[in-house]
């Protein structure tokens, strides 16, 4: 079974995120790492090509600049090669941009299954995994919190707001999992230095046969009008516990009324 | 804005409350407002619909075992495409409304706004807000161009009332427009074969007027029993950080944050949780919010209005007996 699991490339979240002045964008120049919630769909993947014995796990990243540096963990840990759609003209692209361009990626490398994260840690619009299923004519199944697979039948645990579902779905499919669907393995030094030489395919939007005005700035559709400093809370007061601090939270419930 | 759609997701046959926010914001925009639900009793739902505002439920009626995503959209796609087309669409931020929204966007080839937090109509042309980082920064856009505007919008965005009503009976009774579904094709194929829910006692997480929330300060998951008797013994909900339902200490429906719970409660109790942006935006605007955390640094301590700087372990133990001799 072949899987092909998305992976974005993401500012690092240790860094205070910030916005560009001119066109309001996330700012994402310099190094990209990948997005912690994308290592769950590698890791799912690996394991599900792994139980079926054949076939292999590709991974999909569109992101500026031809970065990479975003996919050497993956491929460390398994993936066998990887897309990248990179494209000036991609900048400013929205969810429904940026999963028309997965979604041709994903005709051109005809997966089994196609794995993504519920949402991503930088823009969480959560909506792109589903748009790309759509546009393929796919069924879906989002927020999985357990994968099996078998005689070609997904078998998917769905968290809901009040428990889970258990859903069967045919494959082809697109499945979003949760973080905690599986624990990511780490990569050894001698998968780092493999990683090296495993391909990467480097495509424009044009090598996907996509007309230029249906992604980026033009295919959006939307702007951003401003953007300014919401109304802070402010800090209140601060008691270090001596062993006595349970009194002045029973204090501060009782002038509430809480007690 | 002559006309407002709002998607209504039922919970066991009643609209989910977020519907009911969602419908009170959309009477605000001055236009009709109408909605579109589905599943087995549409009709019953249809009474809360027309009392918060309702003047016409379109039902998709019954969707079986199918998941709502491409089902929905489909209906939906078909109405807007037949020339039925409002000049908004809100869909609350659920994971079956996430699924709806981004399927109907692909039909309609029409972008989507997620995250909203606000709509401002009052131009004529609605514009949406978002929360970014952490809530520190507010940020207002707008579509440039297509009709209906997709808005995906965040849990207590705003506060559900139900509409003025000159009626004595104090009941307006929506029409209800039984709308097709056309073929779905293999984007339908999944199947649910079974629903679980999770058991839970006391008030609702989203509810409750006390949340006490636990985090990874906790150490161990045997230690989330400090945080349940807590809450009990304030007549609250036990809540949670997603550090903690990632470890799988706690079920989901624990979870308070960005991609959990919205919370506004009159207290909020964070207990061992560090305070991360993604934590916040969906708690820092509950009324009150007492903090314990051992590391005097923590973020949580900016939005706090009471920091204990303090072991939890310590401190919990000590504030529930003190609790307990009151009684
Ligand atoms: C896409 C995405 C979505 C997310 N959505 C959410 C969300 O909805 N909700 C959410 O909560 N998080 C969410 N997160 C995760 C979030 O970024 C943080 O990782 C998480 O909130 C941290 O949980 P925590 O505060 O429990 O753990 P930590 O950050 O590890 O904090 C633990 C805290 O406990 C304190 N502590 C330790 N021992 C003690 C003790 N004995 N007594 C007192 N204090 C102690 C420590 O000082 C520390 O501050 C999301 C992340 C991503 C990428
Ligand atoms: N630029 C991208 N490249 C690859 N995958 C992406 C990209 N954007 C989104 N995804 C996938 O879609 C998921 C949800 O992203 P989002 O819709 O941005 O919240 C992510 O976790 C990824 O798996």
């Amino acid at each position: 079974m072949n899987v092909a699991v998305c992976v974005k490339q993401i500012p690092d979240t240790a860094d205070p995120p910030a916005l560009d002045p001119q066109d309001h964008t996330l700012v994402r120049e310099g190094k990209l790492i990948m997005d912690e919630s994308d290592g769950y769909g590698v890791e799912m993947g690996l394991q599900l090509v792994e139980a079926d014995g054949g076939g292999e796990v590709s991974l999909l990243s569109m992101a500026p600049n031809g970065e990479r540096s975003g996919l050497r963990n993956a491929l460390a840990v398994g993936a066998a090669k990887a897309i990248l759609v990179s494209d000036p003209v991609l900048a400013g692209s929205d969810a429904l941009g940026t999963a028309k361009v997965l979604a041709a990626a994903i005709r051109r490398l005809g997966p089994d299954l196609v794995l993504a994260g519920t949402e991503s840690s930088d823009g969480y619009t959560g909506t792109t995994p589903v748009q790309v299923a759509e546009l393929l004519d796919w069924p879906s199944v989002s927020f999985a919190k357990h994968i099996e697979i078998s005689d070609g039948l997904l078998r998917v645990q769905r968290q809901t707001e009040a428990g889970y579902e258990e859903v069967s779905c045919p494959l082809p499919a697109v499945v979003t999992v949760t973080a905690g669907v599986v624990e990511p393995r780490y990569p050894s030094f001698k998968g780092l230095a493999a990683a090296k030489s495993k391909p990467v395919e480097e495509l424009t939007v044009a090598d996907l046969g996509l007309d230029p005005s249906q992604v980026g700035f033009a295919g959006a559709r939307q702007q951003v009008i401003s953007v300014e400093a919401s109304e802070a809370r402010k800090a209140g007061e601060i008691v270090v516990d001596a062993g006595d601090a349970h009194e002045r939270v029973i204090r501060f419930l009782e002038q509430l009324k809480i007690l | 804005m002559d006309r407002t759609w709002v998607l209504a997701e039922q919970r066991d046959g009643v609209p989910a409350g977020i519907v009911l926010e969602l419908l009170t914001a959309a009477r605000g925009f001055g236009g009709a407002v109408e909605v579109v639900t589905w599943g087995p009793s549409s009709a019953g739902a249809a009474a809360v619909l027309g009392r918060y505002g309702a003047t016409k439920v379109y039902d998709v009626g019954d969707i079986g075992e199918s998941l709502p995503g491409p089902r929905v959209a489909a209906a939906l796609a078909a109405q807007v495409s037949g020339g039925n087309r409002p000049d908004a669409i809100l869909i609350g931020a659920t994971h079956d409304g996430r699924d709806i929204a981004a399927r109907l966007s692909v039909r309609l080839d029409l972008p989507v706004l997620t995250n909203v937090v606000g709509i401002d109509a009052s131009g004529g042309r609605p514009t949406s807000e978002h929360a970014i980082f952490g809530g520190s920064t507010l940020l207002r856009a707008e579509f440039t161009d297509g009709i209906p505007g997709l808005f995906v919008i965040q849990a207590k965005s705003f506060v559900a009332e139900p509409a003025e009503t000159s009626d004595p009976a104090g009941q307006r009774s929506p029409e209800i427009v039984a709308i097709d579904t056309p073929e779905t094709g293999a984007s339908d194929a999944a199947r649910i074969v079974a629903r679980h829910e999770e058991e839970r006692s006391g008030p609702k997480l989203d509810e409750a007027a006390v949340v006490v929330s636990g985090g990874r300060g906790l150490g161990s998951p045997g230690n989330y029993a400090l945080i349940t008797e807590l809450a009990q013994l304030l007549n609250g909900a036990p809540g949670a950080s997603r550090a903690i339902v990632d470890a799988g200490w706690v079920p989901y429906a624990f979870q308070v944050g960005q991609t959990g719970k919205t919370v506004k409660p009159m207290v909020y109790i964070a207990c061992g949780i560090s305070g991360a942006t993604l934590h916040m935006v969906g708690m820092k605007d509950a009324q009150n919010i007492i903090a314990i955390n051992k590391d005097p640094q923590a973020p949580i301590f900016s939005i706090a209005d009471l920091g204990v700087v303090g072991d939890l372990t310590k401190v919990i133990p000590k504030l529930i007996e003190a609790i307990k001799a009151r009684r």
